[in-house]
């Protein structure tokens, strides 16, 4: 009974203190002022005072500003934007490279799989690093156009939308594939043949049967692409330009850069309300999926 | 067939291309003579010789290490835990809120992450330096290690366990004889895992580490803001290098050890 | 309606058909028996179109069907698994074919609820095929290849799945669906006594080649090898050395010290002759005492009875060693059995009851 209390508990505090608590303090100073001190938000928590008159000091007003000002909120629709084309070309990319994988010799299966997987254990930095010297004006991408002679003048392409969206695709590659890889994988051939033999074209059978079999895997490498791009900081920071808006960057840049903890607070906030639809979906789905398979 | 693998052949191979290509370019060009990192000027190791003599990088990489050995290693341990609990523990107080806090920090943008746990180690007056890096990785990181060893402890047969204990171990030996080396494969890929995210980790990094503790990614990132350099392509070389003889070296191993236990299940099924 | 000709196909070294010919008649319930690897499925994918022969030709109708891919044929197949398509309901599953047919909405409408009429399904039409029984998706997937009225059906191990209640029961229900459509099917089966149910006539294969294609109590009766002998029910083999000793009638010498056998055969064997001598079981009849006016007896001990409720199979011991197989219906209850385990005993049976096969 000790020992069991002794498992349970010892993880269970740690994220309690470490995950959750951090969480209440966030909310907790999202809803405070910010204040020329340090720690730079008011107010402070004091004994002497009582809890009611701390609480009384609470407002919603950095959320209010957060509406006003439409810095915030482009930021918001901008992420939202660029999340969902982004995580449209990964798949447009990914979908491809799965049934190829799938569609592979047997004994090709594994290596090809680690081909995938390798970029992943490697640096996230170095990955995204690696396309600001091919990107550039004087990159390796524009000198290779200008030598096959389809461009005469450099291409602008670092430090705009479309590098951020070459490098999500780039670092976010596997995580579309491999599910879609599983997906097809596990899809049994006799489908496509009694498709086929009901009259169906081979492109017929791929849109009827293959595309819908593989629909759980789509869905769940969108929502892994799509989840974590929406709070991106590195790509935007290192590969796109001023005018890439992302809430990723702005948070940082609020509180690192303005020192307003208050209302980089409120954007952590918001950022997560808007994250929970996402996840919920994404859940239910790995959920029916689940329910499918037993 | 013919038609379709041929379409196979090429998606396979433009796909691969786009992942590999930037990768070789950059390590190409880790052995440029030139500053410039995009024109080829002849062959050379010098940004090497300069990266070894670079004491900041040196000391960010050994702090880097030192964090990601003790965060994974800690996160291996409550990862394990967790895990065990979570397919094992039946029914306890809370237990919905233990796994929702067991998922979330998975699907939790970094930013986030790195602020709540700055502002808490703020609030309680925490100094900021290796000690709150290794906090803020192992609480993330052993989410990870629990839900890949929670896979593998879900179609563990769970009669192994009761048969060592109808033959007599307690619950911990039963759980140190039997239900570890089984689980072992999965508790050492929680582990590496652990350590490449912490290893790989910039954005929380940045936020709990203080003027004394500077790691590898954020002394990285702040050089690559300024632009492309050759000293960071020759890190990065390094690095990529590294992980490379890791991984394939990994998975020799298991796919001897694959082969060879297919090689003793031949053997058994002629005698 | 369909013929094969000389068709062989490899698998790089493996010869899955060796140089094969057969027809298959039109609405006729055609069986393909043997083994597993015999050849025997890659015929039906050939008929199909998902295999192409590496040589030879397959007529469908007197028309070579080697170019037309699989989804312009006028054939269909039943997959093993049944390939239930897993996102769509069994109605939409029904009507695939139909739809690629381009027919009119209520024509589809028609010919799916005539098919869930025939299959006894109308319940199910809304349900996925994960929400209904094994032997209900076996009907499912029989529908679905049969709406499109296929000039033939293809059947791959239909009943495999099923438990064997089941699958006798939708044997019938089979042979009642092949003859109400009048559709020509072709059966794949290990199972021979499947393939007897419900085929009009039954191809035995072995190692790619068809070693015997007849109706299946000519199969039974008259197998035209030991191989066939003894894929087909039980039997015994008895090895000897014929000598003519009249018309159609030879005289087996085989144990040392047994008598010689007397058996009746229309194919001629030549004087000295190696053969076999194929008898089944319930062709030998057991008694206690030596029976009179019979063309073959012989002694000897029971060594094990395997009692199997209907009949029993009696293993009798010779002197010599050898071991014959005698089975008996109980027609009585088991109390009153005539005879237990080591009991002496007499078998018995008559010149035609075996079949006399040349090595």
């Amino acid at each position: 009974m000790m020992r069991r209390f002794f498992l349970i508990s010892v993880p269970y505090l740690w994220l309690l203190a470490l995950f959750l608590v951090p969480f209440v303090i966030v909310l907790k100073i999202s809803l405070s002022d910010v204040a020329l001190a340090r720690p730079p938000y008011m107010p402070q928590f004091d004994w002497a005072t009582g809890i009611g008159a701390f609480l009384s000091e609470l407002d919603f007003e950095n959320f209010t500003w957060l509406t006003e000002d439409d810095l915030y909120w482009k930021a918001y629709l901008s992420s939202l934007k660029i999340a969902l084309i982004s995580t449209f070309f990964t798949l447009l990319v990914g979908y491809p490279m799965a049934y190829g994988m799938a569609r592979a010799p047997q004994e090709w299966r594994p290596t090809l799989m680690m081909l995938v997987i390798l970029p992943f254990w490697t640096s996230f930095l170095i990955r995204v690093y690696a396309w600001m010297g091919i990107l550039s004006n004087e990159g390796f991408l524009n000198q290779f156009l200008l030598w096959t002679g389809v461009i005469s003048e450099p291409l602008t392409i670092l430090n705009t939308n479309s590098a951020v969206y070459i490098g999500i695709v780039y670092t976010y590659l596997p995580f579309m594939i491999l599910p879609i890889y599983s997906a097809l994988e596990r899809l049994d051939g006799s489908l496509i043949e009694a498709a086929e033999d009901l009259g169906c074209s081979r492109l017929t059978a791929f849109w009827l049967v293959t595309i819908p079999l593989s629909r759980p895997g789509i869905i769940a490498g969108s929502f892994l692409v799509f989840i974590p791009v929406l709070g991106e900081f590195v790509i935007p920071s290192l590969l796109g330009g001023s005018s890439t808006l992302m809430i990723g960057k702005v948070l940082w840049e609020e509180f690192f850069s303005n020192r307003d903890w208050p209302v980089a607070s409120a954007v952590a906030v918001v950022l997560l309300l808007i994250l929970v639809i996402p996840i919920v979906l994404f859940q239910r789905n790995q959920q029916k999926q689940q329910e499918a398979e037993q | 067939m013919t038609r379709m693998s041929w379409f196979n052949a090429v998606s396979l191979t433009l796909g691969f291309a786009f992942l590999y290509i930037p990768m070789v370019i950059l390590v190409i060009f880790s052995f440029n003579e030139s500053k410039l990192v995009t024109v080829w000027a002849g062959f050379s190791t010098k940004w090497y010789g300069e990266l070894l003599q670079n004491e900041a990088f040196l000391n960010a990489a050994w702090v880097t290490v030192k964090v990601a050995v003790m965060s994974s290693t800690i996160a291996t341990v409550l990862g394990t835990m967790a895990a065990y609990v979570l397919v094992r523990g039946g029914r306890f107080m809370g237990r919905t809120l233990f796994s929702g806090m067991i998922y979330a920090p998975l699907v939790m943008p970094e930013v986030i992450t790195g602020l709540s746990l700055l502002l808490l180690f703020i609030g309680i007056g925490l100094d900021r330096g290796v000690m709150t890096i290794v906090l803020a990785h192992t609480t993330f990181s052993m989410c990870y290690v629990s839900v890949v060893v929670s896979s593998r402890l879900v179609t563990f047969d769970k009669s192994l366990e009761e048969a060592a204990l109808d033959l007599g171990c307690s619950p911990s030996e039963a759980f140190r004889l039997v239900t570890l080396p089984i689980i072992a494969p999965a508790v050492i890929s929680g582990w590496l895992l652990a350590f490449t995210l912490s290893l790989d980790d910039l954005v929380i990094a940045s936020f709990t580490s203080g003027p004394s503790a500077t790691t590898l990614p954020i002394k990285i990132f702040s050089a690559v803001r300024l632009g492309v350099s050759p000293e960071i392509n020759a890190l990065s070389t390094l690095m990529i290098a590294i992980v490379t003889v890791g991984v394939i070296t990994a998975s020799l191993v298991t796919k001897r050890q694959m082969v060879r236990q297919k090689r003793d299940e031949q053997a058994a099924a002629r005698t | 309606m369909i013929q094969f000709q000389n068709v062989t196909k490899r698998f790089g070294e493996f010869t899955a058909i060796d140089d094969l010919t057969i027809d298959i008649y039109e609405k006729e319930f055609f069986a393909l028996l043997g083994p597993s690897g015999c050849g025997k499925t890659t015929m039906m994918r050939m008929l199909a179109g998902f295999e192409t022969p590496t040589e030879g030709k397959i007529f469908l109708a007197g028309q070579d069907i080697a170019p037309v891919p699989p989804n312009k044929r006028a054939t269909n197949m039943m997959f093993q698994s049944y390939a239930l398509f897993p996102h769509l309901s069994i109605w939409e599953n029904i009507a695939f074919g139909l739809k690629r047919e381009k027919m009119p909405k209520h024509d589809i409408s028609d010919r799916v609820d005539e098919m869930l009429r025939l299959t006894r399904l109308e319940k199910f039409a809304s349900r996925k095929p994960h929400q209904i029984s094994g032997g209900q998706r076996q009907r499912v997937a029989l529908a679905r290849s049969l709406a499109k009225h296929p000039k033939l059906l293809l059947l791959d191990e239909p009943l495999g799945a099923l438990d064997k209640k089941l699958r006798q029961d939708t044997q019938f229900e089979l042979m009642d669906i092949q003859e109400k459509t009048g559709t020509t099917f072709v059966i794949v089966t290990h199972d021979q006594e499947e393939a007897m149910t419900v085929a009009s006539r039954v191809a035995v294969m072995d190692h790619g080649k068809i070693i015997q294609v007849a109706t299946p109590d000519r199969i039974y009766e008259t197998p035209n090898s030991v191989y066939v002998a003894d894929f087909i029910g039980e039997v015994n083999i008895i090895d000897g050395v014929v000598t003519p000793n009249g018309e159609e009638s030879y005289s087996l010498t085989w144990k040392e010290g047994q008598a010689p056998l007397n058996v009746q055969s229309p194919a001629p064997f030549s004087d000295g002759q190696k053969c076999h001598l194929a008898i089944r079981p319930e062709k030998v009849t057991i008694n206690s005492e030596k029976p009179e006016g019979v063309d073959n007896a012989v002694q000897g001990k029971i060594l094990d009875i395997a009692y199997l409720g209907n009949i029993s199979t009696y293993h009798v011991e010779l002197p010599s060693g050898a071991v014959i197989k005698a089975q008996s219906a109980n027609t009585r209850r088991i109390s009153r059995r005539a005879f237990t385990w080591e009991d002496t005993v007499w078998l018995s049976w008559t010149a035609t009851a075996g079949v006399l096969l040349a090595e």
